[in-house]
């Protein structure tokens, strides 16, 4: 076999199943958005440090900069652009809004995707919970405040959404 | 980066033949390092064999008295473990602390170890706790495996298969982290099975190693004192834009007395 062959890589990708021949190299964040088209996840730093490219992958959050396509073969992958319930925003993303989360906007991705991920784990985690967990994702902005009051504000919602059978 | 093939078998035999088969083949397993490695073309194998697909090395078990972590254990498992939190919690704080919580998902401790980073956390346990490296072929001594930067004991084509960690009446691992990396500027780990204290360095110079002298004071006397002033070799530290010598020398007495402090204040009556 030559190492320029392409393999093939199937994923499930917010829900819709994908497949694509693509060679081993590529990273999972350029086989997102260069070949899916969702250009959503970001490439900040490309060495695993500034967090923009975060994703879930069969619920973890991890780099997507640092992961081949065809390691996550057979794998579920939620992006931003899958967390949105049609117009309705998820409640970390509506959150951001209401607590000016973001500015320059280019981290966001990458900070709701890990924010998501620790309340998948923690419902109501504290203000230092919040700072410990997002290590992984830098704001050039240095908009850290408003991020973690953000996260904090969704957990909220999303504890009073569970606690009142809301949909 | 490169071009190379990728192969994800599903078990250890056809691992070994595929790196048997390819001299330029490397194992990889979650890739924190080797990945970032490939693509500053530092490294650039024919074949990747992804040893993710081998189920039996993701175990986290207690075996014989002993916690054994399969090689492919990620550092979030093994953090998160109840097992691990139970019998070595030192262990599962170490997995903690490494990295950023998306690190933790991916990375594995087979992995941190078999590439020997003089700056990764593992390899301090590894030698703290006197480990069992268990391959597809033999078992190695902790104070045998590290032998230098980046250089361990194993053969090419070897595959470390899982870590055997004794479990000790105390330990405590201290890590002082550079402000960006999180890898360690210096860590120690300090182990204690009955009279017999060990303690591990990382970080502060080519590959892990142990404080001989501060271990037989702290036998003779288990105390934040005995734990002293380093006596390490400052031409041997390493020195770079974050710490010089002298002053890993300094962090190495400084985390071996508060890893002694952390033993102190879990010991019933001390």
């Amino acid at each position: 076999m030559s190492r320029s062959a392409t393999q093939q890589v199937e994923l499930t990708v917010n829900g819709m199943e994908v497949r694509a021949e693509v060679e081993p190299r590529t990273l999972l964040v350029t086989f997102l958005r260069e070949h899916l088209g969702l250009t959503g996840t970001h490439v900040g730093c490309d060495t695993t440090q500034c967090g923009a490219c975060t994703v879930h992958l069969d619920g973890r959050s991890i780099k997507s900069c640092t992961a081949f396509a065809v390691q996550c073969s057979g794998g579920a992958v939620t992006t931003i652009e899958g967390l949105a319930d049609g117009d309705r925003l998820h409640p970390l993303q509506a959150a951001f809004r209401a607590c000016h989360g973001l500015q320059c906007g280019f981290c966001t991705p990458g900070m709701i995707m890990s924010g998501t991920a620790l309340l998948m784990r923690n419902a109501d985690p504290s203000e230092h919970e919040v700072r410990d967990w997002l290590e992984g994702n830098i704001c050039r902005c240095t908009g850290y405040h408003n991020i973690v009051r953000a996260v904090r504000m969704a957990a909220a919602t999303m504890r009073e959404t569970v606690a009142t059978g809301e949909a | 980066m490169h071009a190379f093939d990728y192969r994800r078998p599903a078990t250890l035999e056809e691992a070994l033949a595929l790196l048997a088969s390819e001299p330029d083949a490397r194992p990889l397993a979650g890739g924190m390092t080797l990945i970032p490695t490939l693509k500053q073309r530092l490294a650039s194998p024919a074949m990747l064999v992804d040893l993710a697909g081998i189920a039996s090395l993701q175990r986290i078990e207690e075996t014989d008295g002993a916690i054994v972590l399969g090689a492919m254990a990620r550092h979030a498992d093994v953090a998160a473990s109840d097992l691990v939190r139970r019998r070595i919690p030192a262990l599962a704080g170490l997995a903690d602390g490494i990295g950023d919580p998306h690190v933790r998902n991916q990375g594995t401790c087979g992995g941190s170890i078999a590439n020997s980073d003089p700056s990764a956390d593992y390899p301090s346990a590894v030698v703290g706790l006197n480990a069992t490296l268990v391959t597809d072929r033999r078992e190695i001594r902790a104070d045998d495996f590290f032998l230098d930067l980046f250089e361990t004991a194993l053969a090419p084509g070897e595959i470390l298969t899982a870590i055997r960690f004794p479990v000790p009446d105390v330990a405590a691992y201290v890590k002082i982290p550079n402000p960006a990396s999180r890898y360690a500027t210096v860590g120690v780990f300090v182990a204690r099975f009955g009279e017999t204290v060990r303690v591990a360095v990382t970080g502060a110079a080519s590959s892990v190693f142990r404080l001989i002298v501060t271990e037989a004071a702290l036998e003779r006397r288990f105390d934040i004192e005995s734990a002293g002033e380093a006596e390490v070799a400052l031409d041997a530290l390493n020195v770079d834009g974050h710490a010089a010598a002298d002053y890993r020398a300094h962090l190495i007495g400084v985390a071996a007395r508060r890893a002694v402090a952390l033993c102190l204040a879990e010991m019933p009556g001390a």
